[in-house]
């Protein structure tokens, strides 16, 4: 497919070069022409006010048989036998992919003895279980799990596979979808169904954040994709439900695996894992000083939250990378999030606004956090912390 | 005739702005306030090379040309002229009579460190009865032997006490006059060198000026730069090349002034329009424009002449006047566009306009850059 | 120890701005840059080649425009560039863009280790890295923050994980994209600016390199790009209006305990 402007129509009225995200459309003697940095993504065929711009059907090879692919698969990862929600989260969502495409919902599971897990997959909506187990799976490894998911697809065929995005899963997602030669689309925040085609849409953040870009994946299968933890909402569990395993044996050798776990450093405490946080407060560049940050881990301790912090603040080394909050940090969803001091720039937003309460206290009232604030105190951090954590011992105290 | 930077200029221009807007501008309002020079960002500067654009690369120079290093000079000065006086007084006061005078073994010893960054240099020739009229040196050197025997003191020395090499001017036949005075090399850690008190100044804060004092400093005779008597000629020719250097300071001040004017003025909403849709602040930038690329000419073409080996005395000292002089204009200009807040130290401009005033006085006030301009003219 | 780090010049996504009225971004005056992780990654394998010797090598595919870009990793120190370019190439989605790469990383000959940033900051998939060692059936490290030590058959890195640092230990020739914390990287200096300046960026186009035409660009993508829109900004909340700390404190705790937060 490539994206054409019909010269004889246009009118030069330049509406598509103000539209074009990547800056591909140029003016030559009046005309709007598309350079080599079109990615046919269209938006400028949704601007132009004379329909002068077309997309054009290019014709594709592809020996896949796209009908033989059937179902919804979730991979769900696991760590030392504990599912990540995330996996969770996807069947949820996944389930009402599967049922507007009437087809069957799969969860996908690797792992050395972590077949007490599948109760709680069948309970969160999967009606069948694919388990591969072994003890080349004890713990993550691109190679082992690659041949493993890619024997499962060449296998069993699924038309859609969704990830997390977490660390491992953007390791193995592109291996995987590599490997099968098939697109994958990266950290998505929101699943559809494509209403003319009835492919997923699948749509993600890019530019930093600036804009979304939704993607299809029409010729080829399955269509992959990675998706942020905390964006969807897990169901409740449903311990009636059961369903099929499928026990498939692995075909990885110990000598396929080309790298070696020699150590697991875990850093901190619990309060680093900020995709599992219920309460997470977050402290930025307002605190000025590193010495500051007591004061947001004690407000996260009265809470019985976790600490994150903005790009500004790990920047200025207030605080480990691990902490960081944003489109190139994690991507948190919380039940609350506390902004401290920090203003709210697009990047930091794209890692949080999933959260459902966000409190910002900044001292600049025109601060973009207040945006997308439920709650905002204008004023010193250094002076409303102390006072709210007060106020918070007293209500416990009382409570 | 060519107007346009060849492309190594262009990079080198680049690469000085890229420094100064990420490693200078975060800190250039607190290290002002506090009067603090940074030995660690002077280092950083050296470290990419910023002191060796202009030498040959057998001395570890980039054998670029005066004119980028100008343009590195211009390019700190918009945002931190401390740092790019800084730059300025270790190339052009101290790094170029090494290179210019020196031995080879001179230059092995002293310009190399200076041109790779690892050294900073200052020039001592001021003293507090012996500004302007530099002949009145009471720094004395006699000869001991093979040996000279350093006494005096020097003031508003840039880079006092935080440079290690240091070119110094002294008294060695007081009955020649101008023809008695000779140049050292110092370095920092002789015997009977010290520093004395550290300058309390209007402007430049982020800057160092300190006063040099020599108590019976014993210098062995390698480290005469030049020939006995030839002092003042190897000043004079130093302070010219210095005159461009300060010339960009002065046209990066004013540059940086305009840049912050232009933007407030678009930002800022005053009857319900931003200001710069007033006539009257715009045809003032407008001004403020028009004088700064005629200082701008005068300045890169005064690095041209010294590229091509031209005389260039007179047209530095008009470079120095003209930038140093609509660098104080605009500067104060500058201020009014911002009003009230333009006299806060909340905004770079009231900082721009105390810097500016620096570069009509030192390295030749402008009286005495129209003393070298009309007696070049009327002669 | 011959390194290869692939780059790409990308908009400086942090300055990139939405016009209110029209809701579409405004590119003007946003600067093209090296992809900020892609330094990283430059700055990795220029310590290991002070370490162990050897060549720096930098890939970027582009338009002609990426010179610019791969200068600036000259002027950082890296030994030779090559610009990918040519029509074919272009609308390229990752996979697309990693069949390429991979293609002139195997025109290289011997390479030791590929060096990617663990993400562009315009696109953020992450993908093209792994993507490029599977085309060279090699090993991948993610997320690497520290490299500890590096031999002909072994490499010994740290890399970043949800709860904390997995050591890993990878058989060369390894793949390893960074994160930001594995370094700073240092800044060009005038010498090295000017010898870049001097230096020739050799062009392959796709004939340059042995390629499947079919699986580049738009016809080699899987993936396409439907719909572009701005975000939805949530509503505007409530501001506690005090004129203390402590009372606007109070206000808000008040409020969190009506919605049973505390």
């Amino acid at each position: 497919m490539a994206v054409k402007v019909k010269p004889e129509e246009c009118i030069g009225c330049t509406a598509c070069v103000g539209a074009c995200p990547f800056g591909a459309i140029v003016m030559e003697e009046g005309k709007a022409f598309i350079t080599d940095a079109c990615t046919a993504c269209g938006a400028c065929i949704d601007v132009c006010p004379v329909g002068a711009i077309i997309r054009e059907e290019e014709e594709k090879n592809i020996a896949m048989n796209k009908e033989d692919y059937k179902g919804v698969w979730v991979y769900i990862e696991q760590v030392g036998g504990q599912a990540r929600n995330v996996g969770y989260e996807l069947l949820n969502e996944g389930r009402k992919l599967a049922d507007a495409m009437g087809q069957e919902l799969s969860g996908v599971l690797i792992g050395d003895k972590v077949d007490e897990l599948t109760k709680e997959i069948f309970a969160r909506g999967a009606d069948k279980i694919y388990l591969v187990e072994g003890k080349e799976f004890t713990h993550y490894s691109t190679d082992a799990y690659t041949i493993t998911l890619t024997d499962l697809i060449q296998t069993y065929k699924p038309a859609v596979i969704l990830m997390g995005a977490t660390n491992d899963g953007r390791d193995l997602g592109p291996r995987v979808a590599c490997r099968v030669g098939t697109g994958l689309t990266a950290d998505c925040t929101n699943l559809g169904i494509d209403e003319k085609t009835g492919l997923v849409a699948w749509t993600r953040p890019a530019f930093g954040g600036n804009i979304m870009a939704t993607i299809l994946c029409p010729d080829h299968r399955p269509q992959m994709g990675t998706i942020r933890p905390n964006v969807f909402k897990r169901s409740a569990p449903d311990y009636s439900r059961t369903g099929e395993i499928i026990n498939v044996a692995s075909k990885v050798q110990m000598s396929d695996i080309r790298t070696k776990l020699l150590d697991l450093i875990r850093v901190g405490t619990e309060s680093v894992n900020l995709e599992e946080a219920e309460i997470i407060v977050s402290g930025g560049r307002g605190l000025t000083k590193p010495e500051s940050f007591a004061l947001i881990e004690e407000l996260a301790n009265v809470l019985g939250g976790a600490v994150g912090a903005s790009r500004a603040a790990v920047d200025a080394g207030w605080k480990p990378a691990l902490y960081q909050v944003g489109q190139t940090g994690k991507t948190v969803g919380p039940k609350v999030y506390f902004a401290c001091g920090i203003s709210g720039a697009i990047q930091h937003v794209a890692g949080m606004s999933s959260s459902d309460i966000v409190i910002a206290i900044n001292k600049d009232p025109d601060a973009p956090i207040f945006k997308i604030a439920n709650y905002g105190i204008v004023g010193d951090v250094m002076e409303v912390i102390p006072a709210l954590i007060d106020e918070i011992k007293k209500i416990k105290a009382a409570g | 005739m060519q107007f346009q930077l060849t492309e190594d200029q262009q990079m080198v221009q680049k690469l000085a702005r890229d420094f100064a807007e990420k490693r200078l501008a975060p800190s250039v309002a607190e290290r002002d306030e506090k009067e603090e020079f940074s030995r660690e960002l002077a280092n950083e500067m050296g470290e990419m090379g910023l002191t060796g654009i202009c030498f040959p690369e057998s001395y570890g120079g980039a054998e670029g040309d005066v004119l980028s290093y100008i343009l590195a000079v211009e390019e700190l000065s918009k945002i931190d002229d401390g740092i790019g006086i800084t730059l300025s007084a270790t190339v052009s006061l101290c790094a170029w009579p090494i290179y210019a005078y020196g031995t080879e073994e001179q230059k092995q010893k002293y310009l190399v460190p200076l041109v790779e960054g690892e050294k900073l240099g200052a020039f001592g020739l001021t003293e507090p009865n012996a500004g302007t009229d530099a002949a009145a040196q009471q720094t004395v050197a006699v000869a001991d032997g093979d040996d000279y025997i350093l006494n005096g003191s020097k003031i508003f020395i840039t880079n006092g006490g935080e440079a290690e090499t240091y070119v110094v001017f002294a008294m060695t036949d007081k009955s020649k006059g101008t023809k008695g005075i000779t140049a050292f090399i110092v370095e920092k850690d002789m015997p009977g060198f010290s520093f004395g008190k550290k300058e309390h100044k209007m402007g430049i804060h982020t800057s160092l000026t300190n006063e040099l004092v020599f108590q019976n400093v014993r210098l062995p005779k390698e480290n005469m730069l030049g020939k006995v008597g030839e002092g003042f000629k190897i000043a004079m020719s130093t302070l010219d090349g210095g005159r461009i250097g300060v010339a960009a300071q002065a046209l990066g001040i004013a540059q940086g002034a305009l840049d912050h004017a232009i933007k407030y003025s678009k930002e800022r909403v005053q009857f319900g329009k931003p200001i710069a849709q007033n006539q009257a602040l715009a045809f003032m930038m407008a001004d403020m424009a028009t004088k700064i690329d005629a200082a701008r000419l005068l300045v890169y073409r005064a690095a041209y002449l010294k590229d091509q080996g031209l005389p260039y005395s007179k047209e530095a000292a008009m470079a120095k006047l003209y930038a140093s002089d609509i660098a104080m204009e605009v500067t104060t200009d500058a201020v009014q566009i911002f009003g009230g807040y333009g006299y806060s130290r909340e905004y770079p401009v009231e900082r721009l306009m105390r810097n500016a005033k620096i570069t009509q006085i030192y390295e030749g006030t402008n009286q005495v850059q129209r003393m070298v301009i009309s007696g070049s003219i009327l002669k | 120890m011959d390194i290869v780090v692939c780059v790409k010049q990308v908009p400086d996504t942090t300055e990139v701005r939405i016009d209110p009225e029209t809701n579409t971004l405004i590119r003007q005056g946003v600067p093209s840059i090296v992809n900020p992780f892609d330094k990283n990654a430059l700055e990795a394998a220029l310590q290991l080649r002070e370490k162990h010797g050897g060549k720096v090598t930098v890939l970027s595919m582009g338009p002609l425009q990426t010179k610019e870009a791969l200068k600036e990793c000259l002027a950082m120190g890296a030994d030779e560039a090559i610009l990918m370019s040519d029509r074919a190439f272009g609308g390229s989605d990752t996979l697309a863009t990693s069949h390429a790469l991979a293609a002139g990383i195997r025109k290289m000959g011997k390479v030791d280790i590929i060096l990617c940033g663990k993400q562009a900051i315009d696109g953020d998939t992450a993908q093209v890295g792994p993507e490029i060692a599977e085309h060279l059936d090699i090993t991948q490290v993610t997320y690497v923050s520290k490299i500890n030590t590096v031999d002909e058959q072994m490499i010994c890195v740290e890399r970043e994980h949800e709860e904390g640092y997995e050591v890993i230990q990878a058989q060369m020739p390894v793949l390893l994209t960074v994160v930001k914390s594995i370094n700073e990287p240092r800044y060009p200096t005038v010498k090295g600016t000017m010898k870049a300046n001097r230096k020739e960026i050799p062009v392959w186009t796709v004939d340059d390199v042995q390629v499947d035409r079919d699986a580049l660009g738009l016809k080699g993508s899987p993936t396409q790009v439907r719909r572009i829109f701005t975000p939805e900004r949530r509503v505007q909340g409530e501001i506690m209006e005090a004129d203390t700390a402590k009372e606007a404190a109070a206000m808000l705790v008040k409020r969190l305990v009506e919605v049973k937060i505390i």
